[in-house]
């Protein structure tokens, strides 16, 4: 198991959705992905996202105005 | 009857053994939604798929604005994806979409949106997808008539036909006033089941979101895409004629979003923030413009877009100081930023409000 970060600052949704997407595909089952965000849009969209792709969101926490996310990547 | 049975026994077949798939393409309107839902109720595996131009920018104002960053908009197509039970693919297309926005072939609507050659690369990407993802056909949400541009009963066969997609485009909505696509003629799915739905009128939408229980809805017909709002459409166009070509990047299409856009010379603009959040946005973009902000009273941050002289950006600072706290001060000072990060401090008298000419507003 990895555990990546992706740096999706000053991207408007759905670009980090999109970036994570894109990594997502390249990483394995059981991988975690850090997405560290600006819009707070995020918090509502790549839960979403996740959930309707099969990947689990571990943590989505707000830090110092940047909205960070950890999931694990699913099947 | 040799060629019967084995055309009628590959039918069944293929329906008993193989489900088919589907590719929807999902815009977070109603319309998309229910084409997708049509031929889920059908058994026919269904995934969305959402093309993002740079344009479809419903929530950026939101994710900018002070005041509206509490409250957040939900993205519309991932909303809908999950309303249908249905995996969404959403595709960066921001670059490939250039060519259709600066040539487009069938022209522009009202404003700058070329929504039939949109169309026509949005089906037409689609295809490749489902070449590349083993799905066997594509769904759109087009109703003939819904449109003023892309969707009248000529433009159909064109979309078909210019994206390549031609007989594996199905449009569940009013498949019925078309000619059977393959995955009717196959028995993929039953076209007794589709509609004839034709003309403006929301209310056959209406009812069938009723019957699928869909309450929470996006609002239909226009969508999310910037171009084809007549103020966004204006600022494109400045951009382009001030610029001398027909470009942009993805930047130049979130910065038109934001703030005031103020040209009092063809060589130059002024973006004034019009609040906390607008300036806090313009600040990831110190690095790329020459910035400007007052120094001695409170107020917006400002990028220039274009090459100023000395004097322009005196100009461009009498401007500023207009929006700030200073406004009624004699004197203004104003911090002067270049790209890569030299200061200068200037004295300005802001502008009283006459001054700001109208058509320099852009």
């Amino acid at each position: 198991m990895s555990r990546e970060t992706l740096n999706a600052r000053r991207l408007l949704c759905p670009l980090p959705v999109i970036r994570t997407q894109d990594r997502v595909k390249q990483m394995n089952v059981g991988d975690h992905l850090e997405v560290i965000c600006t819009d707070p849009g995020v918090m509502q969209d790549i839960p979403t996202w996740c959930r309707i792709n099969g990947h689990t969101i571990l943590e989505a926490k707000t830090e110092d105005g940047e909205y960070i996310i950890v999931l694990e990547v699913g099947e | 009857m040799t060629q019967f049975l084995n055309k009628h026994f590959k039918h069944n077949n293929s329906i008993m053994s193989e489900q088919r798939k589907a590719a929807a393409l999902i815009s977070g309107g109603l319309d998309s939604m229910l084409a997708a839902k049509v031929i889920i109720e059908q058994g026919v595996h269904v995934e969305g798929i959402n093309f993002f131009t740079g344009f479809c920018v419903e929530g950026h104002t939101h994710a900018i604005r002070e005041r509206d960053r509490a409250q957040p908009k939900r993205n519309n197509s991932l909303w809908a994806a999950e309303q249908l039970g249905i995996k969404l693919h959403i595709v960066d297309v921001i670059d490939e979409y250039k060519d259709v926005l600066i040539n487009p072939k069938y022209g522009y609507g009202s404003n700058m949106n070329p929504c039939l050659d949109c169309k026509i690369f949005m089906v037409n990407k689609a295809k490749q997808w489902i070449q590349e993802n083993g799905f066997d056909f594509i769904i759109t949400g087009e109703v003939i008539g819904q449109r003023p541009m892309s969707q009248r009963k000529q433009t159909m066969p064109i979309i078909a036909r210019e994206s390549g997609a031609d007989d594996l485009l199905l449009r569940p909505l009013c498949a019925r006033n078309l000619p059977e696509t393959l995955p009717e003629r196959e028995g993929w799915v039953d076209r007794a089941k589709l509609f004839g739905f034709s003309g403006r009128s929301r209310k056959p939408q209406m009812e069938l979101a009723q019957q699928f229980d869909f309450v929470d809805y996006a609002q239909p017909a226009g969508g999310c895409c910037f171009l084809t709002d007549e103020s966004y459409s204006a600022k494109l166009v400045d951009l382009w004629q001030n610029r001398g070509t027909k470009d942009y990047e993805l930047d130049d299409v979130m910065l038109l979003k934001v703030g005031r856009h103020i040209r009092p010379k063809s060589n130059f603009k002024v973006i004034v923030a019009r609040e906390e959040g607008e300036s806090r946005f313009l600040e990831g973009y110190k690095k790329e413009f020459t910035s400007l902000i007052s120094s001695s009273h409170s107020g917006p941050l400002a990028l220039i877009d274009g090459e100023p002289t000395d004097e322009d950006l005196a100009l461009a600072g009498r401007i500023i100081a207009r929006y700030g706290q200073g406004r009624d001060a004699e004197k203004v000072d104003i911090l002067v930023r270049s790209q890569k990060g030299l200061e200068q401090t200037i004295q300005v008298s802001p502008f009283a409000p006459d001054q700001i000419a109208e058509e320099w507003f852009v």
